[in-house]
């Protein structure tokens, strides 16, 4: 031993890193991380922008009052701030746009998955996908000048500004959305599922409802959540065609606000900074905040799950 | 030698009838989508294509619908693309190298980084406003500029295009990294000479499809103040409009002829919108390696 290493100990052991220290390496690094670090930032930014003016304005209003009151008046005398009013709106909307997106997204996930052949699954994908590019504001004034018109012209007595067609319309924008996730989740599932049921004499219709979709189930389930999500959380569609009077009604020919509408119809306004109105902004943006986070940690979970198991 | 013809086709009448019902239903719920898309281009073709002229890309909003126009909102939106390109694009890419080149995966920061870029990209818009109405008009006192609004949509549409990055990046073969390195090549010149040359189509057009979404957006540049009325071309540090809100303005109207003007309006940006999703899939159909 010793004597090899005698012969051998001339040579230094060979290092495999870098002679030298490059800075410029260094720097580099350090510039993307902090690009990185911007959407730390957003994120701390957003909650912190709601947190604050939030506290101040429940110092002023008992969550008793805010999460409990059916009134909802934030900028009348006197006002009034029980912003159950808001959510009823805003669910009622997403009730009706989930009518529309869930049937007819699953349909088309699976219609593209496993009965369109490849090529016109590579035409039709995108776009469908052009759907989803729209602007919302787009879709409003359809919403508003043509769709409502067409609901009274078949014969319901919907009003000017009303939840059904709002809800309808966006459920229809909503369409790609829960089409191209559910798709992503049966295109992962086992080709040899589906050969095995084939095998077994299982028609197509057997192997897409018996096999694909039971087998796709929490990317299916992850695209709903994240449609509801959406829902909740769009602005433009319900502040054009969906009014402005924060109601709670269950019939959908009347108007109702949502929270989304209220922030955007305050936030339009020009509020003095301080006052109770434009803290409201931040409380109701706060609540809306919380409703779609926890929906898109679930759908992130799902999507998880069905990716462990296939991939 | 009279054999039966096998039916391979398998099922009986009734079930045959299920499946083809089956099948209208799944052709009617891929047509859904298609027919309101149709009807929308047609109604709006129908309602603004006789607006479509000089005025409106020439004059600034007006209170006499016969003349309005508009100017500053069409340069509002080329402002904010312009700025988008030079803000959103560089940090976004930046993001998605650190976060597949440099990040170590099995650090908590790390995994928390890529947690919240998905919570991000699920924020919906009008929260992002929010966020700049209370930081970037109230609190830093920077008004209700151009600036501002451009700042907010960079913001919204970084996720978008890390994500889009992250997947052109992770397409390139691990097999050229690893050559490059064998001669010698430092990190980063194996990045930038080899890595992102290689991703540059997806990363095209993952930016030019993140780029169209954020001109369409209307909720945050309401809250950060865009709704004004601006009859001059704007500044970067001065009032502004956009299209969309500029849309929003004239739909707001009671008077017909201003939804039609919004029409016209229409028409203009979602040719804007179209073209540029049409050129980011030429890019990738044209560009695109299969490795």
């Amino acid at each position: 031993m010793e004597a090899r290493d005698a012969a051998l100990g001339a040579q230094p052991a060979i290092r495999l890193r870098a002679e030298r220290r490059r800075f410029g390496e260094d720097v580099v690094k350090g510039v993307l991380a902090l690009c990185a670090l911007i959407s730390v930032a957003t994120t701390v930014g957003i909650v912190v922008a709601l947190l604050e003016p939030s506290v101040e304005f429940f110092r002023e209003v008992s969550f008793a009052d805010f999460f409990g009151g059916t009134e909802w008046a934030a900028t009348f005398t006197p006002a009034r701030f029980g912003v159950i009013p808001l959510v009823a709106g805003t669910l009622a909307v997403t009730a009706w746009a989930c009518l529309i997106c869930m049937p007819f997204g699953l349909g088309a996930a699976i219609f593209l998955s496993e009965y369109a052949p490849p090529r016109l699954r590579r035409t039709l994908k995108p776009a469908l996908e052009t759907l989803a590019g729209i602007p919302t504001v787009v879709y409003g004034f359809f919403a508003l000048t043509f769709f409502t018109p067409l609901l009274q012209d078949v014969g319901l007595q919907v009003g000017t500004f009303n939840v059904l067609s709002a809800g309808l319309v966006m459920g229809v924008m909503l369409i790609p959305t829960v089409a191209s996730i559910s798709e992503d989740a049966m295109a992962a599932v086992p080709q040899d599922l589906r050969d095995g049921a084939y095998g077994l004499g299982a028609s197509r219709l057997q192997v897409s409802t018996r096999i694909v979709v039971p087998a796709a189930i929490s990317g299916i389930v992850a695209s709903y959540v994240l449609a509801i999500s959406r829902a909740i959380g769009e602005t433009m569609i319900v502040l054009i065609a969906a009014g402005g009077i924060a109601q709670i009604t269950a019939d959908p020919r009347d108007p109702m606000q949502t929270m989304t509408a209220f922030i955007a119809a305050t936030g339009i306004g020009d509020v003095p900074t301080g006052s109770i109105a434009y803290k409201t902004i931040f409380a109701v943006g706060l609540t809306l905040f919380v409703f779609t986070l926890a929906m898109n940690i679930v759908a992130i979970r799902l999507v998880r799950k069905y990716r462990e198991i296939y991939e | 030698m009279s054999a039966q013809p096998v039916d391979l086709r398998g099922g009986d009448q009734r079930e045959r009838v299920k499946a083809g019902l089956f099948y209208g239903l799944l052709v009617f719920s891929v047509a859904v989508g298609f027919l309101l898309l149709g009807t929308l281009i047609v109604d709006v073709l129908r309602k603004g294509v006789f607006l479509l002229d000089a005025a409106l890309f020439l004059n600034p909003p007006s209170f006499d619908p016969d003349r309005a126009g508009a100017r500053p909102a069409i340069l509002g939106t080329i402002y904010l693309m312009g700025l988008l390109l030079v803000m959103a694009v560089p940090i976004g890419v930046g993001t998605a190298i650190y976060l597949e080149e440099y990040a170590d995966r099995n650090r908590w920061y790390n995994r928390l980084l890529e947690l919240n870029i998905q919570n991000l990209a699920a924020v919906p818009s009008i929260v992002y406003g929010i966020l700049g109405l209370a930081f970037l008009v109230r609190g830093l006192g920077l008004g209700r500029v151009l600036l501002a609004g451009a700042m907010i949509l960079t913001l919204l549409v970084l996720p978008t295009i890390i994500v889009a990055s992250r997947e052109a990046i992770r397409a390139v073969p691990d097999s050229i990294r690893q050559g490059a390195y064998a001669l010698g090549s430092t990190q980063w010149q194996v990045i930038s000479r080899q890595v992102l040359p290689a991703a540059i189509p997806g990363i095209a057009t993952g930016s030019i499809l993140g780029l169209a979404r954020a001109i369409g957006e209307t909720a945050p540049l309401l809250l950060v103040g865009a709704l004004t009325y601006v009859a001059f071309d704007p500044t970067l540090l001065g009032d502004f409009t956009a299209l969309p809100i500029q849309i929003y303005q004239w739909i707001a109207r009671p008077q017909e002829e201003f939804r039609l003007l919004a029409a016209a309006a229409i028409i203009v940006l979602l040719v804007l919108l179209l073209t540029m999703n049409a050129f980011a899939i030429w890019l990738r159909n044209r560009y695109q390696k299969r490795w």
